[in-house]
């Protein structure tokens, strides 16, 4: 059936000499869903990558402020970056339990995972809180402004996945490994992946340059 | 209790926007008055407001454009009666009223004319013409259609409560910075476009993942038709580009409500970096906005030629080369800058690169014509004014892609007759042909030929009269915005383009009448086979207006112009479809969670706007419990069964055996 197509094609198309590989329909709905997470996941990218751009640009205005290397504390950076990492890994544990629909280590996977989330935002929280109270908070500086902006834009997207996080063990604790529970889970993980991605890109910009200077 | 709101914000000194605002309400009103009262408040809820149907979302995307449009018209006709009598004089528009209206016009017409007009005829269109049965996410669909129709509705509640951002479309700091703007003005301008932002975010996802992964079977890439192509450019630049227009206008609001530095003349705040975020936006908006209408013309041109498109892969590929250029010129908007004379060159060079494969474009269109047997029907008249129309207006643009020449004609009347020219010449009237052209098939019947003819005149020579005199007034040396002037000379060119627009106004009247007098006649201009304009792609293959399932069978798709294809197959072998098998067909069920979650998004945005801080939390909770809601229900499609099915294919198969025998001829 498809060689007549095929051959009924070539010969009216003088550009398709030979096979033509001939579109086998719409995709199934999880490729779908998938692929429409990732091209959201592009977009969220460009958006951070407008708040890198910033720091870039207001690095070293520092307005008689602080610079980056006399507040950055690299012993809380490298336990944030720690718990990112390893929430990463339980994540995908979490993926492979739901894939093979164990619940108990799908739980145990997620709750791991918010733990080390919750972990990684009290840090922060409390890197903010203490700058504010040194009476280093945004206002401070074009240099704070972007830096609070770039690190607390992350920050929100951990808080959102966090509470997505939570959300989602709900569904399975009261739907199961439903294949639209299943899809949303994929998205998810996709989604927190994507903020340990971007992290690395915090780590490197913000606080591994800053701390040089 | 309700922040920075209190009695002060009505302006009841100012009569204008006072009895605008009354008359809008009291027509509002009147409609849902007229509404209920009727009884058509269920089937307006059941059949439209919680539709996820792609057809009734794109065709609730063109009303909120039709409105906005009309809103923003009023804005127009307001300015260039200001400038007509504003000479020596304060004219009748105070400064800071005359700053509230071109920035209103400005944002109307871009964020919420022109986007939801080529987003609703995308959403209409596209599934269909891909032979499929709806977009990749329907719900998410009318999720984004009503966060647009959200940032629309704070957009005119400015009008009545409070004030408009005073800035221009774009509020560039620092004069939109908290110590130049301390008013709601610009509050009420970023969010509305942070949320209908996030509205067009969500399209241009759907509308990206609908192209690539769901077409039908052998729908390949180099068989889509040209609107396809360019819906997926046009998409692909929104998912990059209009984050970067989120991250600038929260940036902006930082600075505004927390005190940030990020464009504020202190503490080491850059305004140039706004510029040049929100160009990188800017621009690429431009193509996305024109781009659909690149496609529309090309398909409008090829079934009133009778002929496929005339170098299809060429035309492919300069949208996809536009597509990817237009995201390295955002400079040229501000040669001025002093980036110096290598970047402007480099900036300047590639503007003007950008014009090649667009003139491709044009040239193709040309050859469309060449030889074929044209049909002047309204879509081609429209089709034919943009032609000549884009040509002058893509002309000026390469004149001003000039550094040495913008420096001259930067932020003068020159630019704003250009920027009209291609956008009200390329976009408006790409929508009007896409109007016209695909109005039988989203409702069953033609529009009046001969209002649609006199609104095309109208409106095309409306246009000339009322921008080419401000190319003048541009070359005299006229600034943008301004609410008077005293030079004599350009008097007479504000006096020339105040007429152009009575003209351009009695255009939008001849598309009124033209809506009404069809509706009136409708059963005379009845499309019964589906396929008005013997057409060429799959949207014609269905009928006028498609069910809601759109095709009973996945079409096979053998080559470009499908349809085309398929009535000259099936004219030699006399039967469409030889003893289908009708199955059952899965839908997805309709949902309110757009329409709740826009509502949520209302209350708060207007909470933020007036520093509401409980209501702006309240807000927040209501949208994410409306997710959650969603998220739980048990089914989210429905069944069709095959006898349904059969009933209304067979119908439609009647009426369309009795046309292919008297058309599709190769």
């Amino acid at each position: 059936m498809s060689m007549t197509a095929t051959a009924g094609r070539a010969h009216a198309d003088p550009h398709h000499i030979g096979l033509v590989i001939e579109h086998p329909g719409p995709a199934p709905k999880r490729i779908v869903t998938a692929y429409g997470f990732w091209v959201f996941l592009l977009s969220d990218i460009v958006m951070f990558s407008c708040f890198f751009a910033a720091y870039a640009v207001l690095a070293d205005q520092t307005a008689g402020g602080p610079k980056g290397s006399e507040i950055f504390e690299q012993r809380n950076v490298a336990i944030e970056t720690v718990c990112l990492l390893l929430s990463s890994f339980t994540c995908g544990m979490a993926s492979i339990a739901a894939d093979v629909r164990n619940r108990f280590w799908f739980y145990l996977g997620m709750a791991v995972t918010c733990l080390l989330g919750l972990i990684f935002l009290v840090i922060e929280f409390r890197e903010f809180a203490d700058l504010v109270a040194r009476g280093y908070g945004p206002s401070r500086s074009a240099f704070l402004t972007s830096f609070f902006s770039l690190v607390g834009c992350h920050g929100l997207h951990v808080s959102a996945g966090t509470l997505w996080l939570l959300t989602m063990m709900a569904q399975v604790f009261a739907k199961g490994f439903r294949a639209d529970v299943l899809r949303r889970m994929m998205c998810f993980a996709l989604f927190w992946h994507a903020l340990d991605i971007v992290w690395v890109g915090v780590f490197s910009v913000v606080y591994l340059l800053g701390s040089g200077v | 209790m309700l922040g920075k709101l209190d009695w002060s914000a009505i302006p009841f000194d100012q009569p204008i926007p006072l009895i605008a605002g009354a008359v809008v309400l009291v027509g509002i009103l009147a409609v849902l008055a007229w509404v209920v009262v009727k009884g058509h408040l269920p089937y307006l809820w059941h059949e439209w407001i919680t539709s996820v149907d792609h057809k009734r979302i794109g065709v609730m995307y063109i009303l909120l454009a039709s409105v906005m449009l009309l809103r923003g018209g009023s804005d127009a006709i307001m300015m260039r009666i200001q400038q007509a009598v504003a000479y020596q004089s304060q004219g009748y528009l105070p400064p800071e009223h005359y700053n509230q209206i071109f920035s209103a016009h400005g944002t109307i017409m871009i964020f919420f004319v022109a986007m939801p007009f080529v987003i609703g005829l995308m959403n209409l269109i596209v599934p269909l013409q891909l032979g499929v049965r709806d977009v990749a996410f329907p719900t998410l669909n009318s999720v984004g259609f009503w966060l647009t129709a959200t940032g629309a509705l704070l957009v005119n509640l400015s009008l009545v409560i409070g004030e408009f951002a005073r800035t221009g479309w774009l509020a560039f700091p620092p004069l939109s910075e908290l110590s130049y703007s301390p008013g709601v003005g610009v509050d009420y301008y970023a969010w509305s476009l942070q949320i209908s932002g996030v509205g067009t975010l969500v399209a241009g996802i759907n509308l990206v993942t609908t192209v690539l992964k769901l077409r039908t079977k052998g729908m390949n890439y180099l068989r889509m038709p040209m609107f396809c192509w360019t819906t997926l450019a046009s998409n692909l630049l929104i998912v990059a580009a209009f984050p970067i227009l989120t991250a600038t206008l929260a940036m902006l609001l930082l600075d505004r409500y927390l005190g940030f530095h990020f464009f504020t003349n202190e503490a080491g705040g850059n305004v140039m970096m706004f510029m040049n975020l929100i160009w990188a936006w800017g621009h690429p908006e431009v193509y996305i906005l024109v781009l659909p209408a690149f496609g529309i013309f090309s398909e409008v041109v090829s079934t009133f030629s009778g002929k496929a498109l005339f170098g299809y892969r060429s035309m492919v590929l300069a949208t996809m080369a536009i597509c990817v250029i237009s995201f390295m010129v955002w400079l040229h908007h501000f040669f001025t800058m002093g980036a110096g004379p290598d970047v402007n060159a480099i900036f300047g060079i590639a503007s003007m690169i950008i014009a090649i494969p667009t003139g491709v474009k044009i040239y193709n269109w040309l050859f469309t014509m060449y030889g074929g047997r044209i049909r002047f029907e309204t879509p081609m008249l429209w089709s034919i004014g943009f032609m000549v129309t884009f040509i002058i207006g893509g002309l000026t643009g390469v004149l001003v892609a000039v550094p040495p020449a913008d420096f001259i004609l930067h932020n003068s009347m020159f630019l704003v007759a250009h920027f009209h020219n291609v956008i009200i010449g390329g976009v408006l009237f790409g929508a009007f042909a896409g109007f016209e052209y695909w109005f039988p098939k989203a409702f069953g019947f033609r529009l009046d030929e001969r209002w649609g003819k006199l609104a095309f005149w109208f409106t095309f020579l409306g246009f000339y009269v009322t921008f080419i005199p401000l190319y003048v007034a541009g070359m005299l040396g006229m600034t943008r915005r301004m609410q008077h002037y005293d030079v004599a000379a350009w008097r007479p060119w504000m006096l020339v383009a105040a007429a152009g627009m009575a003209v351009l106004t009695i255009g939008v009247i001849c598309q009124i009448v033209q809506l009404v007098v069809s509706i009136r006649n409708r059963e005379a201009l009845r499309d019964r086979t589906g396929d008005p304009w013997d057409g060429r792609s799959l949207e014609w293959a269905t009928s006028s207006p498609p069910p809601v399932f759109n095709f009973a069978f996945n079409p096979d798709v053998r080559g470009e112009d499908a349809y085309w294809d398929m009535k000259a197959r099936a004219q030699q072998q006399s039967l469409e479809h030889g003893g289908p098998e009708y199955q059952d067909i899965e839908m997805p069920r309709n949902s309110p969670t757009g329409f709740v979650c826009a509502f949520f998004a209302t209350i708060m945005g207007f909470a933020l706007i007036w520093h509401i801080w409980w209501m702006v939390i309240l807000g927040g909770i209501g949208a994410f419990a409306t997710f959650v809601v969603f998220a739980w229900r048990d089914h989210d499609e429905y069944v069709i069964p095959a006898e349904e099915v059969a009933a209304i294919d067979r119908v439609n198969l009647e009426e369309r055996r009795s046309l292919v025998s008297m058309a599709g001829t190769v």
